[in-house]
This record gives structure tokens, C-alpha cells and sequence, in this order.
């Protein structure tokens, strides 16, 4: 309570002067701009141009520079010696003795962190294929679950019943709930003694499992986690592209006596796919993408839970290898960019969602 | 997947006589399922919400358990001796009304100037063809993929360098960055749907293009505002990775997420407080989620289906 009154006054003030800042700031864009393209220029796009200045100002401030800054970085020797000091991180240069020695000064010198993210271990032991393999793993498995699930449950609600909307409201808790809390509550339950899996296990007369440290074990654990997390949202989309089909097609199906098998394979399948390729994409990327899980699950204990971006997160925030982690965070982009490209490619998908 | 899909409602009816046939639904007995089938469907569906709630409800439980009562192997959902001790001490003897504090400062602030850059942006990318506007909408979709992951080794740097790191400045800064790409699509998307014959009826009685955006655009737009608005809001209120980057290291401007994680640390587990303060954060924001779900999603279908 103390602590809370002693800040209450700084902390009003200082977001109170960002607040100021960001819109002193957007207002000097807007009169330079207004200024150069609309009195120097006379372009016919200054209104525009000054509704767009402030949020691509942030952009190019917050995104777009540090993604340059990162890209210089993964070139760097930086690490949490040289972090004080501008001019103690250099490119990598070679300082052998002699310069003969060095066979191709690309890889050895300047892309060092790249080559070293495929060479040599990107955590203590941990190499970045076992990693990569695992989450794609991962990815496949809670992909795969939460489709499943969500078709499951918007196949049993897409019905006239009673308590449908009790239903729905219970379902989507667990996308309601702030997701590290939800995690936090999830790992608590895996505790050894007093986590419900092991009571339950203990009292069917089972040996309790180490969710905490058996490396499979704990990444079952974290699966479970997410798939809980993670099904509710294709639930309620794919349910609201079911709910979009015209009830007149499976009248029809009925009349031609087409079993509910069939109708699903060949009525809502094709019919939803519009909503289907679009939530996989994204639904693969945020797996592919999700921090909280892994990271509070594990807790950065076992590297053999690790996937990609925790792995980034400790080798930049545990071992401080700023530099080679800069080269990582690359690497780990253009994975995901080369299945988004192949993905978009391969099912067209997409294309309703970029105009 | 043998169950059929054969009782689809006629959903093309806009939402007012949908909900008479639901509720239609809901009274009499669905027509055409059999007795044995609708039990199998409500059985397997209260399976699937036990499994949704009972962490939730785990979680209620530990929070009413009495201190000395923490670990225990019971599975009863409301403790024999239920108190309210563990809210008394999390009130009392930690920060978390700090937390509270700064999570609310930070996120509404956040959320207030998100919600203005982006609505301001996506009238520009609805009604102008302005050069580099198609490589713009593409490179706002392209940061979707960018893991935020990637950005925390630069914006950590960054943030030391000019002395942001454990200030609310430095988190402002980059919740409401982040937030504008998918805000502006959204945004973008609602605008595209309402009809330009208004604005230029205006512009013919003299109101100039900044009025028409003020006077018309904006009121019209309210319900997708609020989705923004709360999509900032939850995005930033629930966000855990940045915090711990930027400010993990100034333990007066924890917001709650670092807060509760301490609490429910490797070595030091006070699971009772943890508990008591996750159900004090959940239940405002699962209850503004309840109510706003629903435009949320129409929010997110009609801004994909229009483009």
C-alpha cells in the first residue's frame, strides 16, 4: 500500500509526459509535413500523408529501425563484455595471425553468427536442429489438436439445443483468461505432489509422472497447456463459418440421401475453407510464435523443452550472446517466412484476405 | 467425425430474428436427433467444459484454502475451511495494488493513443490511392510474422541505450507501436464498408474533408473502435515478454503479469496469493471479454471478408 501511494505521483507523471510526448511530437510532424508536401510540393496527398505520419513514424521508430539495428547487430561480436561501450562491439573481423590462414572471409568473419547458429550449439548443448525439429513438432501437434477440437466442439454446437449459449460461454474461458495466468495455473498443476494429473494418477494407483523434469514429459505438458489454451479460438471461428453456411445445402444433401459423413466431407468442408486455410495459417504462426507456454511452463530449465523463440530469449537474455542471438532471431524469421510463402503458395489461401 | 452436420440454422438472417429461432431452439427438442444422440452430444459437451473450467475452478479453490492448508492433496473445489486470508495478505503484505496500478496506467494510455494513431491511419489507407499505399498494407500484414521474440534483442539494446529500460515511457512506447498493424487493418476494413455517398454529400454542403472524417466516419465507426480499443487494451493488459525485457529489472513498475510470476517462482511458491490475485485480475477482464466476444468476432470476420 505504501509503495503504491510513493508511486502513484511519478508514475502519473511520467506516462503523463510521454503522453505529452507522443502528441507534441505527432503535432511537429504534422506542420512539417503539412508545410513541405502541402505548400512546397502542393501534393495532392498531404491529408493523407499527415494521417498516416504519426502511426508510420512509430513504425519505422519501434519496427522497422531496430529490425535494421538487429540486422548490423547479428554481423557483431556483441556480447555482455562489449555491451557498455559503442566502440567496443566491432564486425566480426578476423584477427588471425596470418591472414592466409583465413579461407573465406564471409563465412569466417562476417556471417560468423550465422554460420555459428548451424555450427555450433545455439544454447549450452542444445544444437539448433533438435530445436527446429522439435518445433515443428510442437507446432504440428497443437495445430493439429486445435483443429480437431475446435471442428469437434463447432460440429456439436452448430445445432438448435438447449444451453447452447451456456455452452459457448464455458468453452471460450480459456481463451478469456489472460494466458499467463492461465499458465502459471497450469504449472502449478504439474507440480509433483500437488497437482491434480499426479493426485489423480496417485489415487488410480499409478506412479506419478515428473512433468517437471523428464524431458518428454514436460514437453507433453507444455502441448497440453497450449492445446487447452488454443482450442476455443477455432472453435468460435470455425462455428461462425459454419453458421455462414445456408442451411438449403444440406436440405438438399438430405433429400438426395447423403449421410452426415458425407455432408461434412463434402458440404461444410469445401465451404468453410475460406475461414479453415486463413486461422491455420495464423493459428501455425502464433504456435510457432507463442512465448508464454514454453517459457513459463519450463521456466528455462530444461533445454530440451525449448523451441525456437525461447531459446532465442535465453541465449539473448541467460548467455547474453547479443550478437549471435541477432543472427538467430534472422534465422528463426526466414523459417517462418518460407512457410508462410510455400503455405500461401500451395493452398492459394490468402488471397480473400489480402483484397 | 460421424456427427452430422445437418442442423445448420438459416444464419443469412440478420441477427434479430436469428435469435428468436435460437431461442426457439432452446425450448423446444431439436428436430431430428434421437433421444440416445442428443444425450451422447450434451455429455460429451459437459466433458469438454469441465475440462475448460476446472483449472479455473483449481484455481478458486487454492485461493480460499487457509495458509496452513496450501498444499493439500484434497480435489474438493470449495476448501472445508474456506477464508478469505490469502486476499487479506495478498493486499496487504505484497505490491500487487502496485501492480494493479501500473499495468492499469500503462494499458490505458497505451490503448487511448493506439486506438488514435491507427484510426487516424486506416482513413488514409480507406479512402486515398496514395502512392505505396499496396506495399504499405502488405509490409502491415508482413510484421504480424515477425515474432516478437525478434524484437526484444533490439528494443532491450535500444532501450538501455537511451535510457528506457525500467521506465513506463519505454513499455508505452512499444505496446503502442506494436498494436497499430493489425488495428489499422482492422479499422481499414470497417471504413471500406460505409458508403462514400455520405462523406460527398457533406463535402457538397461545405464540410471539409477533416470534418467528414470527425463529423461522420468516427461516430459511424464506434463498434469497431471498441474492438480496437480492447484489442490494445488486452494485448498490452495480458502481455508478459516485453514487460519482462523492459522493465524486469525496476520492480516498482512491475505490472501484474511479472508481479504474480514472482509469486509463483521456483523457490519461493506462495500459491495461495498467486491464486488470490490471478482470480482478482481474471474477473474483470474474462467478464469484458464475455460481453464483447461477439464483436470482436464479427469485428475480425468482416475486416478478413472484406479486405
Amino acid at each position: 500500500m505504501d509503495t503504491l501511494l510513493a508511486q502513484l505521483a511519478p508514475s502519473l507523471r511520467e506516462v503523463g509526459s510521454t503522453v505529452a510526448f507522443i502528441l507534441l511530437g505527432s503535432i511537429v510532424l504534422e506542420v512539417l509535413i503539412y508545410l513541405l508536401m502541402g505548400k512546397v510540393l502542393k501534393s495532392k496527398y498531404t491529408l493523407p500523408a499527415m494521417l498516416v505520419g504519426p502511426a508510420a513514424v512509430g513504425l519505422l521508430a519501434l519496427v522497422v529501425y531496430p529490425l535494421i539495428w538487429e540486422f548490423n547487430l547479428s554481423l557483431t561480436n556483441m556480447s555482455l563484455r562489449r555491451f557498455g561501450d559503442k566502440a567496443e562491439y566491432t564486425w566480426i573481423a578476423c584477427q588471425a595471425a596470418d591472414p592466409a590462414t583465413i579461407k573465406n572471409w564471409l563465412t569466417d568473419c562476417l556471417l560468423r553468427n550465422y554460420v555459428d547458429v548451424f555450427r555450433a550449439p545455439v544454447l549450452k548443448q542444445a544444437y539448433i536442429l533438435p530445436v527446429f525439429l522439435r518445433t515443428v513438432l510442437w507446432t504440428f501437434l497443437n495445430v493439429v489438436f486445435h483443429v480437431a477440437g475446435g471442428m469437434g466442439l463447432a460440429l456439436l454446437l452448430n445445432r438448435p439445443m438447449r444451453g447452447r449459449g451456456l455452452y459457448r460461454a464455458l468453452l471460450i474461458l480459456p481463451w478469456a483468461i489472460p494466458q499467463v495466468i492461465a499458465v502459471l495455473a497450469w504449472r502449478g498443476e504439474f507440480h509433483f505432489e500437488y497437482g491434480y494429473f499426479n493426485i489423480i494418477l496417485t489415487r488410480i494407483g499409478l506412479d506419478p509422472i515428473q512433468w517437471k523434469t523428464d524431458p518428454v514429459w514436460n514437453f507433453v505438458s507444455m502441448v497440453m497447456t497450449n492445446v487447452w489454451l488454443g482450442v476455443p479460438f477455432m472453435m468460435v471461428i470455425l462455428l461462425g463459418g459454419m453458421q455462414s453456411i445456408s442451411g438449403e445445402y444440406y436440405e438438399a444433401a438430405e433429400m438426395d440421401g447423403a449421410t452426415g459423413v458425407q455432408q461434412f466431407r463434402h458440404i461444410t468442408l469445401p465451404l468453410l475453407r475460406p475461414v479453415i486455410t486463413p486461422a491455420i495459417i495464423l493459428g501455425t504462426i502464433w504456435t510457432f510464435n507463442q512465448f508464454n507456454v514454453p517459457f513459463l511452463i519450463n521456466q528455462n530449465e530444461l533445454e530440451t523443452s525449448d523451441i525456437l523463440v525461447t531459446a532465442l530469449f535465453r541465449a539473448a537474455f541467460q548467455y547474453n550472446r547479443y550478437g549471435f542471438s541477432a543472427a538467430f532471431a534472422f534465422v528463426v524469421f526466414l523459417v517462418l517466412l518460407v512457410y508462410s510463402v510455400l503455405y500461401v503458395r500451395v493452398t492459394g489461401g490468402l488471397r480473400e484476405v489480402a483484397e | 467425425m460421424t456427427i452430422t452436420a445437418d442442423k445448420a440454422m438459416p444464419q443469412s438472417l440478420p441477427g434479430r430474428a436469428r435469435k428468436t429461432i435460437s431461442l426457439a431452439g432452446f425450448f423446444r427438442a431439436s428436430r431430428g436427433d434421437s433421444p440416445f444422440k442428443r444425450l451422447i452430444i450434451h455429455s460429451i459437451l459437459i466433458a469438454c467444459c469441465v475440462a475448460a473450467i476446472y483449472p479455473v475452478l483449481r484455481v478458486i479453490s487454492v485461493s480460499l484454502r487457509p495458509g496452513d492448508r496450501l498444499l493439500s492433496t484434497s480435489l474438493a473445489i470449495i476448501p472445508a475451511d474456506a477464508s478469505l486470508e490469502n486476499y487479506r495478505v495478498l493486499l496487504s503484505d505484497t505490491d500487487f495494488l502496485l501492480w494493479l496500478w501500473n499495468s492499469t496506467v500503462i494499458t490505458a494510455s497505451t490503448a487511448v493513443i493506439g486506438v488514435i494513431l491507427a484510426a487516424s491511419a486506416a482513413y488514409a489507407f480507406s479512402r486515398w490511392k496514395f502512392p505505396g499505399r499496396n506495399p504499405a498494407m502488405v509490409f502491415l500484414l508482413a510484421t504480424q510474422m515477425i515474432p516478437a521474440a525478434m524484437l526484444m534483442v533490439p528494443l532491450y539494446i535500444l532501450a538501455v541505450r537511451t535510457g528506457m529500460i525500467g521506465t513506463y515511457r519505454g513499455l508505452v512506447l512499444v505496446y503502442c507501436v506494436t498494436a497499430i498493424p493489425f488495428s489499422i487493418w482492422i479499422l481499414k476494413g470497417y471504413y471500406d464498408t460505409i458508403p462514400r455517398d455520405l462523406e460527398e454529400a457533406a463535402l457538397i454542403d461545405g464540410a471539409s474533408r477533416l470534418g467528414t472524417f470527425w463529423r461522420i466516419i468516427l461516430p459511424l465507426s464506434t463498434p469497431s473502435l471498441a474492438i480496437v480499443f480492447l484489442f490494445n487494451f488486452t494485448q498490452a493488459w495480458n502481455d508478459y515478454l516485453f514487460a519482462r525485457v523492459i522493465i524486469a529489472n525496476a520492480d516498482e513498475i512491475w505490472t501484474w503479469a511479472l508481479g504474480l510470476r514472482t509469486l509463483q517462482d521456483q523457490f519461493r511458491t506462495q500459491w495461495g496469493q498467486f491464486s488470490a490475485g490471478s482470480i482478482l485480475v481474471t474477473i474483470p477482464v474474462v467478464i469484458l471479454f464475455l460481453y464483447s466476444s461477439k464483436y470482436l468476432i464479427s469485428g475480425l470476420t468482416l475486416g478478413s471478408v472484406k479486405g
